[in-house]
């Protein structure tokens, strides 16, 4: 009989760390409630999943998830970028002003808005990696120093649809296999930097440097030109989105995408990204924005008032973080108790 | 490779950086007397006073804009009136922010507070509650905004940057719920004098005198009162501290409540001065308080602060502000100077930090102490 109950403990045990491995990984429970939240609201709001209301969401949704893919590399080296707001704001206009005033090729404006995004994030890097300036306060600066670079740029002007090539802004409408043609670029996105990050060494560093400092510097990690190449990514990125922003959206003001660093971080926390460093994907802090996108949505098809929504989107970041803390806890009173055991 | 891996990552100046335990005193050494070159050299060095040596020189920089910028009647005049009275809600945040960064916390959702302080006074004031009833409760909800962020924080082990990033979204979103696209306006105008006003008999701003007084309470708490020292050491070491008795998630929380309350009056002073609420009431201004607290010398990561840095940090702000505005620079561009401020006032520090280790170095035929790198250096 005892060999009975070891076994089924055994095999209770393999079932509940099977569920409990599930619950823990981020990602397939931010799907799964994806997934779930999409099916009731579809119930209520019959035109939630129709392409017309997802195309524009979804495309939203992309350019955001792809800042956050950035987001997440300087997050998991333990610093925060909050300047993302300004520098896709900042590349969004450029490239609107290159096109319109310069008459450059298409391509080569957007080559020239991710190199400005990129050029931007080394900024960021090197005042946080050389100058040894905290990450909050060097890029809480940064958000008004690029924000100002902007007004400096833009001189009072705005682009509108007529400043662009014809058919411009097509792209953003446009679609692959019923696919936004944006979602397909950041999944592409995604992929590969979910791909460089789990296997090769150079995103492993990312990992380490954010998770121990020290025992990095140990085995040998620069945990500095780390951080700076952190901050690098995360402005080329943030350039992509720029770039993305103004084709979305075809007129570009000096003050475009304001306010948008809270999306990113709240995507990439409500993706399961450790905010204290060294733990966290990129895959959930895509699903993250996508989860948030969607709630935005939900909420104005089933009609809560407007002045509701940022009240819930306050709401669903403290649930998200909250639980996680919870899960966290209760995972390592688990374990501790397992050791005692 | 006999090189010590550590020291590629953590060069020279890391060592240094822990050579100074506490600023004066402890510089002093035994025998030597008492203001020695050095010891006035090391006063140099501190933050606070190259911050008036900016300060100054901002003054200076303004008087070559205008002769008018020094005169008495400037003081007076309407461009450093604006730019007193439109800190001062900024400057009564940071006396709360500072001690909360001295924690080793944050609290980004003062900004939110301040919407939703508005709101409610505003339709309290709507709904026919006096001031008198309505400004005590705002204050109410204020603490217990700030309480919600303390107990998140201290109860359920949430970093203070995440849970005040949430409430940012959430208390903001409050106030759209309050008030929504409608705006309160009208209050009498025996308390919208205090928003704009002047002591009677006097130049100083009601708002000024309500920071001053402030200012010298945080002051008297912070540095002369037990409450003050275990801020200081919970942002040293907070384990360390609750082994020693303090009652770390306690004292937290509380000046989380303080924050919120203190933003809470920050919400209703400028609801006074504008004369008018909006839900988007102060939109903006943690990056202002936050750069207030940092500029003053506190420390980001904790530990390290004071209170009369803050306040010297308000008044170079808002003369930076005042000349900025006579050199007819518009508000984007202060902007630009004003984040560059803050990312400078970073390595300023750092630079005087460094300036004074090297001072303590020059004292020739004293053994110093080996020193490792600093346990738990981190970047952020």
């Amino acid at each position: 009989m005892a060999t009975n109950v070891a076994v089924a403990n055994s095999q209770r045990n393999r079932v509940g760390a099977l569920i409990g491995g599930l619950a823990r990984s981020r990602e397939l429970t931010l799907a799964g409630v994806i997934v779930v939240l999409s099916a009731i609201v579809a119930v209520f709001a019959p035109n939630f999943l129709t392409t017309d209301n997802l195309g524009p969401v979804t495309t939203l949704a992309a350019i955001i998830a792809i800042a956050a893919v950035g987001e997440t590399l300087v997050i998991l080296t333990k610093n925060i970028d909050l300047s993302v707001e300004s520098t896709i704001g900042v590349v969004a206009f450029t490239v609107g002003l290159l096109l319109k005033e310069h008459a450059l090729p298409v391509q080569a404006a957007w080559l020239c808005g991710i190199g400005l995004g990129l050029a931007l994030g080394m900024c960021n890097g090197i005042i946080v990696a050389v100058f040894k300036v905290p990450s909050i306060v060097a890029t809480l600066g940064t958000i008004s120093i690029f924000r100002g670079l902007c007004f400096v740029v833009a001189n009072g002007k705005e682009i509108n649809l007529n400043d662009l090539p014809d058919g411009y802004t097509n792209p953003a409408s446009q679609s692959l296999f019923g696919i936004p043609l944006f979602v397909i670029l950041a999944v592409a996105v995604v992929a590969v930097m979910a791909v460089v990050l789990r296997y090769s060494i150079l995103g492993r560093l990312f990992y380490a440097v954010g998770s121990n400092a020290e025992a990095a510097a140990t085995i040998g990690v620069h945990s500095r030109s780390t951080i700076f190449l952190a901050f690098a990514l995360s402005g080329m990125m943030a350039g992509i989105a720029g770039v993305l922003w103004g084709i979305n959206y075809g007129a570009i003001y000096a003050n475009s995408a304001s306010g948008q660093s809270l999306a990113v971080i709240a995507g990439v926390v409500v993706g399961g990204v450790s905010i204290s460093g060294g733990s966290g994907t990129v895959i959930g802090a895509a699903l993250g924005a996508l989860f948030l996108g969607l709630i935005n949505n939900a909420l104005i098809l089933l009609g809560a008032p407007q002045e509701w929504l940022q009240l819930i989107y306050g709401a669903v970041i403290l649930f998200a973080v909250s639980t996680d803390a919870l899960i966290q806890v209760r995972t390592q009173r688990a374990k501790a108790r397992s050791r005692i055991r | 490779m006999t090189q010590d891996p550590r020291a590629v990552s953590q060069p020279s100046d890391a060592a240094s950086v822990p050579t100074t335990p506490a600023p004066v005193p402890a510089g002093r050494r035994p025998g030597s007397p008492l203001l020695g070159a050095g010891s006035i050299l090391r006063l140099i060095a501190r933050w606070e006073v190259l911050l008036v040596l900016i300060l100054a020189a901002i003054v200076w920089w303004g008087s070559q804009i205008s002769p008018f910028f020094i005169q008495p009647d400037f003081w007076n005049s309407a461009n450093f009136g604006a730019s007193i009275s439109g800190t001062m809600e900024v400057a009564i945040m940071a006396l709360a922010m500072t001690p909360i960064i001295i924690t080793g916390d944050i609290d980004l959702s003062v900004e939110s507070m301040v919407g939703l302080s508005g709101a409610v006074l505003g339709v309290l004031w709507a709904a026919g509650i006096p001031l008198q009833l309505g400004i005590p409760i705002v204050l109410v909800v204020g603490m217990l905004g700030g309480l919600f962020n303390g107990l998140l924080v201290t109860r359920w082990g949430l970093p203070a940057l995440v849970v005040t990033l949430g409430t940012l979204a959430l208390y903001r979103g409050l106030a759209n719920a309050v008030l929504g696209t409608s705006y309160v306006t009208n209050f009498p105008p025996e308390f919208t004098a205090f928003g704009f006003g002047y002591v009677p008999g006097t130049q100083v701003p009601w708002t000024l005198l309500a920071f001053l007084i402030l200012a010298v309470v945080f002051t008297a708490v912070i540095h002369l009162t037990w409450i003050g020292r275990q801020v200081f050491s919970i942002g040293k070491n907070k384990d360390a501290s609750r082994y020693s008795g303090v009652r770390v998630a306690t004292l937290r929380t509380a000046l989380f409540a303080v924050s919120g309350m203190v933003a809470a009056f920050a919400g209703i002073v400028l609801a006074l001065r504008y004369n008018s609420v909006r839900s988007d009431n102060g939109t903006g201004l943690t990056l202002t308080v936050v750069m207030i607290a940092v500029l003053g010398g506190v420390d980001i990561n904790g530990g390290k602060g004071t209170i009369p840095g803050v306040i010297l940090a308000v008044f170079t702000l808002a003369a930076l502000q005042s000349a900025l505005r006579l050199a007819g620079v518009s508000s984007e561009y202060q902007n630009v100077a004003i984040g560059l401020l803050l990312i400078v006032s970073v390595i300023a520090p750092q630079l005087a930090r460094q300036s004074r280790a090297l001072v303590d170095r020059l004292h020739i035929g004293r053994p110093r102490q080996a020193q490792g790198p600093a346990p738990g250096e981190a970047v952020r």
